[in-house]
C-alpha cells in the first residue's frame, strides 16, 4: 500500500466546503483555481477525503468541460465559437491569438502562461465575438484589441 | 390498484407499478437494455418507449409508473419507427463484427437488431471515427468499449449491488463513456473481479477473459493429465446454459459430459469446501481460544471467511487494517489446486508438472485468484486454468455432447467425495452453516440443535443476516466455551459486506464470525453464471443448492471419509505444518482509493 | 398590438425598493402568493413556460418539511445573455423572488446555481448577499441563499440535471416523473425558476396581478426580457410586451435585410421571412427563453444549422441514445450531405430521425434538438445541400 502524503490543499479545500458529496464540485472547482488543472494525485486525495472511489472523482469532473483533467496554463483563453461570435469573426480572433502565442487551440505555451481553448455560447452574444480569460469576459473583440488584451497578459 | 389499457386490453395493478411491468402481466413484452431486474431505473436506452395517447412525447416504459385511466401502445406506428431508430443508433456506434464476438449468439443487441430485422444501415458508421480501445490486461475480464452501448448497467452494479464503484461514467455528449478512474485498465483499479458487471452486460463490451483454447490444448496434449474440478454453484447453474430451466441441478449429467470432454480426471471442489471447514473451523476455534483462555488481546475477532476471492481483494483495498481477521485458509479452489499437484499426483503416481489442474466455477474472481503470485505452494502453478460455469457449457457444446440425454455419472477419486456441507458452500450463509455444522460437533461431541442439520437462521436473501449458536455441555477440551453464544453474521453482495464492515468497525456489531460472499445470493448468483442471472433465478438456484445438500448421505465436512483420509495419509492434522504451507496464504493491503 | 411596433416595458430592470415588498408578504397567507400569481397568469421565462403560481402551490402542498427553492441562472442556450444582466442590474430583487418563493412554498433554504461563464459576478452577488441576510434578519426570516457555480455544462441547466449538479454529481437528467415539486433538490420537494421568472414575482407582488395581466396576450401575459443578436444595428436586452408577431419584432430590430430570425435558442426554432407575419412570439405560438437571433441574408443557414449541431454533439449529457447518437448522426449526416457523400434524400431520414429525437428523448435537451433542425433544413433545404 502507498505510503500517504497530506494534501494539504485538499485537506483545506474540504475544510472549507465539506465533506460530504455535494462538496465534490466546489472542491474541484477551487482546485482548478489553484492549480489550472486536476491532476490524478488530486483526484485520488479528493476520493480519500470526502471518501467516495476515485472512479467517480473521475466521472464526474470530466462531465464538467472547465474541470480541466490535463495540465493547463496560467491563463486559460476560451474563445467562444458559438454562432453569433462565429459570424462576427472569430476565426480572426483565434488566427490573431494563434499567432501572437504560437499556440493552437488546444495547446499550452511552452513557458506555461496560456492555454487557448475553444467554448460554447459565454452569454455576451450582442457584444460578440467574446472570450474569457480565466473569469474575465472580454468583449466586442477586434485583431487589434486582442492583441492589446494579450500583451497586457504577457506582461503580468 | 391503479387501472389502465394496454393495447386496448384493459389491467389492474398497484400503484407504483411500471407501464413495462403492467403490460408483461398482459403478456406483452416490451423490449429493454438498460433495464434489470436487479438494478435501479436507468430510463437512458429508451428502446422500451411506448406511446401514451394524448401525450406529446413517448414514454420510457421502465422509468414510468402507470397512473390512473392512461392508455398506452406499445407498437404502434410510432413507437416501432422510434424503437428501430434507437437500434439503428446504437449500431451506428457499434463495432458490429457478431461472428468474431465473443457474445455472438447471446447478445441482447444482437437479439433485439434480428428482432426488428435491421437491414441496411441507414446511418453513418461512427464506429470508424471513435478511438476505442480493448482492455485485455486482467486475468478476469475484458473489458471492449467498441461494444459498448452506454446502457449504464455495468456502473449500476458495481455501485449499487457492489459498493465498489471501480466503473463509472465519464466525459459528456459524443465522447461519453464507461470507464474507471483516469481509464486506467481494470486491472489497475478497485475492482475486485466479481464478473457482476459481465453478468449484467447486454453485449460483448464487458465480457470473461476466456481460457478455452489453453484448455482444450491440454486436453488434447497426450503428456497432459487433465485434472478438473467444480465448483458447488456451476451443478445448479449449468442447466440454464444448456436450455434447461433455472433451478435444475445437473451434477451427474455435468460429471458425464466433463469425462466425454476429455478430462482425464473429473473431481469435485466439495471435497475442499470440506477440507475447508476443518482448517478454517479450526482456526475460529483456536481464536476463540487464545482470546478467551490466553486472555490474547492481539487475537483478531470476528474472523472472516476468505473463500470468495472478489471479497478478499475487496477487503485488501477497503478495509486493508482488517486483513488479520480474515481466515488465512485459501478459497477450496486453491486448496484443490495445491493438493492436486501434491497430495493427488504423489496418489497417482504422477509428476506434478504433467498435471495440467483446471477448475470450473461460477466466478471470475477465481480467475484473478488463480494468478496470484502466492498461489504456487505446490512449487507449480496450484490452478492453472480458470473457467466460468458459462465457459463449461460452451466447451460442452463445442465438442457437440447432447448434453440433456446424458447419464448421470460419478466424480473420480480421489477427492471427489463430498459432503452436503460442502454443497452448501454455494449459497449465502453455506460456509457458516457447514462450519456450525462441524464446530458444534466438535466442541460439543452433539450435532447441531437444528431440523434435519438445516440452519435456517443463515439462510435467506436478506442482504446482511445475523445469528447465534449457543454452546453447552461441551466436551472437556473445549469447556472454556461453555455458555458461549457464538455470534455470526453474514453478508453477501459487497455493498451489504461494506455494511457490515462498517457495523464492525463503529462497534455496532459485535460478532465472532463473518461470511461474506461477493456475489449477491452467493457463489450462485456468481459473475460466472449463466445469463441472465436475477433475484427469482437465484432463489432457483437456492433451492436447487439445499435440495442437493438434503439429498446427500454425508452432511457433514468432518464426516467425509476422503477428509478423514487426507488427514491420515497425508496432513496430520487441521492446521498443521502440511496444512500451512499447501493450504494456507497471505494478504495483500492496497489502496483504497 | 396594433401598431407595427414592439413595446417597451421596464419592470425588470426597475429599482424598486425590495423591503417594501417583504413589507407586503410576511403577513400574507402562502397560499395567497400562489393565488397572486396563478391570478397573474405568468409563466416561466426558462422557456418551459409552466405556469409559476401552479407549480409554487404543487410545492407548498407537499408534506415534506424541508423544501428548497433554486433560482435557475444557468442561462446556456446560446444567444440567451438577459439572466446575466439581471443579476448584474437588480441582483436584490432576485434575492427577493426567491424569499417570496420562500415563504409560499414554505422553504428555508434557496440556491442559486450560477452558470461557471459569469463567475466574475460572484463578488457583486455576495455583497448583495450580505444585505439580503440582514433584510432577512429584519423581518425576522431564516430564509438563507447559498451561490453555487456550475462548472460549464449547458445541459445542467435543465432542472432535473441541475439538481443532480448541485448534489455533487454528472449533470444527467432524471426520469419524470417525479417532479421537481415533489422531489426535487436532496429529493426534496423544490420550486425552481428562472432568474427573470423570480423578478416577475417580485413585480407581481408590487403592483398586483392585474397590473401584470394588462401586457401581454391571453395565452403570453405580462413582458419579457429578450436577448437580441445576431445581424441587428441594435444588439442588446430589451423588455419587450410579449405576443408581437416577428415581423414586428424585425420591423425595430432587423438591419433590413433579415432573412430570418432563430427564436429561443439553438433549441428553438428558424422563422424564416415568409413566415415573418404570421409568427406570434409568445405561449401561443413560438415561446421563447428570450433568444432572437436574426441573419441576413449574407448569412449560410448550414452554417448556423452546423455550428448548432456542433453544440448539441458536445453539450448532450450522453446518457440517452436518441439524443447522444442522434446528435452526431444528424451533425455527420449534414456534412455527408454537403459533401455530396449522401444524395438530398438522406436529409428526410434526418428529419424523421429528428422526430424520433424528438419523441423518446429522455430529457428537453433531445427533445428540442430537431427544433432548430427541423426548421432549418425544411426552408431552407438548397443551403443545407448546396
Ligand atoms: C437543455 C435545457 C437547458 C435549460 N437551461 C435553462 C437555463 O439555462 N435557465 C433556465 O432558467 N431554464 C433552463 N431550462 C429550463 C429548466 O429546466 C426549467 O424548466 C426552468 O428553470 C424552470 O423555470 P421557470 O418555470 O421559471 O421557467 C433548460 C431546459 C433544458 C431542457
Ligand atoms: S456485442 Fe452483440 S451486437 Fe455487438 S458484435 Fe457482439 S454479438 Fe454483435
Ligand atoms: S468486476 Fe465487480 S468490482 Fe469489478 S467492475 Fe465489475 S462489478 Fe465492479
Ligand atoms: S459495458 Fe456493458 S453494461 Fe456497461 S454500459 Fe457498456 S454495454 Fe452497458
Ligand atoms: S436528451 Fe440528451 S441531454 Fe437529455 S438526457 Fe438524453 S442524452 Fe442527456
Ligand atoms: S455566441 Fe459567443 S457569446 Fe454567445
Ligand atoms: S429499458 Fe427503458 S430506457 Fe432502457
Amino acid at each position: 500500500m502507498e505510503t500517504i502524503i497530506e494534501n494539504e490543499l485538499v485537506k483545506e479545500l474540504a475544510n472549507k466546503h465539506g465533506r460530504s458529496r455535494d462538496s465534490l464540485v466546489p472542491i474541484l472547482q477551487d482546485l482548478v483555481v489553484h492549480n489550472r488543472f486536476l491532476s490524478k494525485q488530486d483526484m485520488i486525495d479528493v476520493a480519500r477525503e470526502l471518501d467516495i472511489s476515485a472512479a467517480d472523482v473521475y466521472g464526474t469532473a470530466t462531465f464538467y468541460t472547465f474541470l480541466d483533467i490535463e495540465p493547463k496554463g496560467k491563463y486559460v483563453i476560451r474563445i467562444c465559437k458559438t454562432i453569433s461570435c462565429a459570424m462576427k469573426g472569430k476565426n480572426e480572433m483565434l488566427a490573431t491569438i494563434e499567432e501572437i502565442l504560437k499556440v493552437k487551440i488546444g495547446e499550452t505555451t511552452p513557458d506555461g502562461k496560456f492555454s487557448l481553448l475553444e467554448t460554447n455560447c459565454i452569454g455576451w452574444c450582442h457584444k460578440a465575438p467574446a472570450m474569457l480569460i480565466n473569469d474575465t469576459p472580454y468583449t466586442e473583440l477586434t485583431p487589434r484589441k486582442v492583441t492589446e488584451i494579450l500583451r497586457e497578459y504577457i506582461k503580468k | 390498484m391503479v387501472s389502465l389499457s394496454i393495447n386496448g386490453m384493459q389491467v389492474k395493478v398497484p400503484e407504483g407499478t411500471t407501464i413495462l411491468e403492467a403490460a408483461k402481466q398482459l403478456n406483452f413484452r416490451i423490449p429493454t437494455l438498460c433495464h434489470h431486474d436487479d438494478l435501479c431505473v436507468a430510463g437512458n436506452c429508451r428502446v422500451c418507449v411506448v406511446e401514451q395517447l394524448g401525450a406529446k412525447a413517448l414514454v420510457a416504459s421502465c422509468a414510468t409508473p402507470v397512473t390512473e385511466g392512461i392508455q398506452i401502445l406499445t407498437n404502434s406506428l410510432k413507437v416501432r419507427s422510434a424503437r428501430k431508430h434507437i437500434i439503428e443508433l446504437l449500431l451506428s456506434e457499434h463495432n458490429a463484427d457478431c461472428t468474431k464476438c465473443y457474445k455472438n449468439g447471446m447478445c441482447e443487441l444482437q437479439d433485439l437488431s434480428n428482432e426488428f430485422a435491421v437491414g441496411d444501415h441507414i446511418f453513418i458508421d461512427l464506429n470508424t471515427i471513435k478511438d476505442y480501445t480493448v482492455d485485455r490486461f486482467s486475468p478476469s475480464i475484458q473489458k471492449d468499449d467498441s461494444k459498448c452501448i452506454r446502457c449504464q448497467r455495468c456502473v449500476r452494479t458495481c455501485e449499487q449491488l457492489q459498493g465498489v464503484n471501480a466503473l463509472t461514467v465519464a466525459f459528456k455528449g459524443d465522447q461519453q463513456r464507461i470507464t474507471t478512474f483516469e481509464d486506467l485498465s481494470m486491472a489497475e483499479v478497485i475492482c475486485t473481479n466479481c464478473g457482476q458487471c459481465i453478468n449484467r452486460c447486454p453485449t460483448g463490451a464487458l465480457v470473461e477473459r476466456t481460457y478455452l483454447d489453453e484448455v482444450w490444448d491440454a486436453i488434447l496434449d497426450p503428456t497432459k493429465h487433465v485434472v478438473v474440478q467444480t465448483a458447488p454453484a456451476v451443478r445448479v447453474g449449468l442447466g440454464e446454459e444448456l436450455g434447461l430451466k433455472p433451478g435444475k441441478r445437473v451434477t451427474g449429467q455435468m460429471v458425464s459430459a466433463l469425462k466425454r470432454l476429455g478430462f482425464d480426471s473429473v473431481l469435485d471442489t466439495d471435497f475442499t469446501a470440506d477440507l475447508t471447514i476443518m482448517e478454517e473451523g479450526t482456526e475460529l476455534l483456536t481464536r476463540l481460544k487464545k482470546a478467551l483462555v490466553d486472555k490474547d488481546s492481539d487475537v483478531a475477532l470476528p474472523m472472516t471467511t476468505s473463500c470468495s476471492p472478489g471479497w478478499v481483494k475487496f477487503i485488501e483495498h477497503t478495509f486493508p487494517e482488517y486483513l488479520p481477521n480474515v481466515s488465512t485458509c485459501k478459497s477450496p479452489q486453491q486448496m484443490f489446486g495445491a493438493l492436486t499437484k501434491t497430495y493427488y499426483s504423489r496418489n497417482r503416481n504422477l509428476d506434478p508438472k504433467d498435471i495440467v489442474s483446471v477448475s470450473i466455477m461460477p466466478c471470475t474472481a477465481k480467475k484473478y485468484e488463480a494468478n496470484r503470485p502466492e498461489m504456487r505452494s505446490s512449487g507449480f502453478k496450484d490452478v492453472d486454468y480458470v473457467l466460468t460455469t458459462r465457459e463449461l457449457a460452451r466447451m460442452i457444446k463445442q465438442a457437440g455432447v447432447d448434453f440433456n440425454r446424458l447419464k448421470e455419472d460419478k466424480y473420480d477419486s480421489i477427492m471427489g467425495v463430498s459432503s452436503g456441507a460442502g454443497v452448501i458452500f454455494g449459497a449465502t450463509g453455506g460456509v457458516m452453516e457447514a462450519a456450525l455444522r462441524t464446530a458444534y460437533e466438535i466442541v460439543t461431541g452433539r450435532p447441531v440443535p437444528f431440523e434435519d442439520l438445516n440452519i435456517t437462521p443463515v439462510r435467506g436473501m436478506d442482504g446482511v443476516r445475523q445469528a447465534s449458536v449457543l454452546f453447552e455441555d461441551c466436551k472437556e477440551e473445549w469447556s472454556f466455551l461453555n455458555g458461549v453464544e457464538l455470534q455470526c453474521a453474514v453478508a453477501h453482495g459487497l455493498v451489504n459486506a461494506r455494511k457490515l464492515m462498517d457495523g464492525v468497525k463503529s462497534g455496532e456489531i459485535n460478532v465472532h464470525f463473518i461470511e461474506v460472499m461477493a456475489c449477491p445470493g452467493g457463489c450462485l448468483g456468481g459473475g460466472g453464471q449463466p445469463i441472465p442471472t436475477n433475484e427469482e433465478i437465484r432463489k432457483k438456484r437456492t433451492e436447487a443448492i439445499y435440495a442437493e445438500d438434503m439429498s446427500m448421505e454425508i452432511r457433514k465436512s468432518h464426516e467425509n471419509p476422503e477428509i478423514i483420509g487426507i488427514y491420515k495419509d497425508f496432513l496430520g492434522e487441521p492446521l498443521g505444518h502440511k496444512s500451512h504451507e499447501l493450504l494456507h496464504t497471505q494478504y495483500t493491503k492496497r489502496v483504497r482509493y | 398590438m396594433s401598431s407595427n411596433h414592439v413595446k417597451r416595458v421596464d419592470l425588470i430592470f426597475e429599482k424598486i425598493e425590495c423591503k417594501a415588498v417583504l413589507e407586503k408578504i410576511v403577513d400574507m397567507e402562502p397560499d395567497d402568493i400562489c393565488q397572486e400569481l396563478l391570478d397573474s397568469d405568468l409563466k416561466g421565462r426558462g422557456g418551459a413556460g409552466f405556469p409559476t403560481g401552479m407549480k409554487w402551490r404543487f410545492t407548498a402542498q407537499e408534506k415534506d418539511p424541508v423544501k428548497y427553492i433554486v433560482c435557475n441562472a444557468d442561462e446556456g442556450e446560446p444567444g440567451t445573455f438577459k439572466d446575466r444582466e439581471i443579476l448584474d442590474q437588480v441582483p436584490g430583487k432576485v434575492f427577493c423572488g426567491m424569499a417570496i418563493a420562500g415563504k409560499a412554498v414554505g422553504a428555508k433554504m434557496g440556491y442559486v446555481y450560477l452558470r461557471g461563464e459569469y463567475k466574475f459576478l460572484i463578488p457583486k452577488l455576495n455583497t448583495e448577499l450580505d444585505k439580503f441576510h440582514k433584510t432577512m434578519d429584519e423581518f425576522n426570516q431564516n430564509f438563507r441563499i447559498q451561490i453555487r457555480l456550475g462548472s460549464g455544462a449547458y445541459i445542467c441547466g435543465e432542472e432535473s440535471a441541475l439538481f443532480e449538479s448541485i448534489e455533487g454529481k454528472r449533470g444527467e437528467p432524471r426520469n419524470k416523473p417525479p417532479y421537481p415539486t415533489s422531489f426535487g433538490l436532496f429529493g426534496k420537494p423544490t420550486a425552481i425558476n428562472n432568474v427573470e421568472t423570480l423578478v416577475h414575482t417580485v413585480m407581481i407582488m408590487n403592483y398586483g396581478a392585474d397590473h401584470f395581466r394588462e401586457l401581454g396576450t391571453k395565452d403570453s401575459r405580462g413582458s419579457k426580457v429578450f436577448s437580441i443578436s445576431g445581424d441587428t444595428p441594435k444588439a442588446g436586452i430589451f423588455e419587450l410586451e410579449l405576443g408581437m408577431t416577428v415581423d414586428q419584432f424585425v420591423n425595430d430590430f432587423g438591419d433590413g435585410d433579415t432573412k430570418a430570425v432563430q427564436v429561443g435558442g439553438a433549441s428553438g426554432f428558424c422563422v424564416p421571412r415568409k413566415k415573418f407575419a404570421e409568427t406570434i412570439i409568445g405561449f401561443e405560438g413560438m415561446p421563447t427563453g428570450g433568444s432572437m437571433k436574426l441573419f441576413n441574408s449574407s448569412r449560410s443557414m448550414y452554417n448556423v444549422l452546423h455550428n448548432y449541431l456542433d453544440f448539441f454533439t458536445e453539450e448532450s449529457c450522453g446518457q440517452c441514445t436518441p439524443c447522444r447518437v442522434g446528435c452526431q448522426q444528424l451533425l455527420k449526416g449534414v456534412e455527408a450531405v454537403k459533401r455530396g457523400e449522401k444524395n438530398s434524400k438522406y436529409l428526410d431520414e434526418l428529419v424523421k430521425l429528428a422526430k424520433t429525437m424528438k419523441r423518446a428523448s429522455k430529457c428537453g435537451l433531445g427533445q428540442s434538438v430537431g427544433n432548430a433542425f427541423g426548421s432549418i433544413v425544411e426552408n431552407f433545404k438548397e443551403e443545407i445541400i448546396y
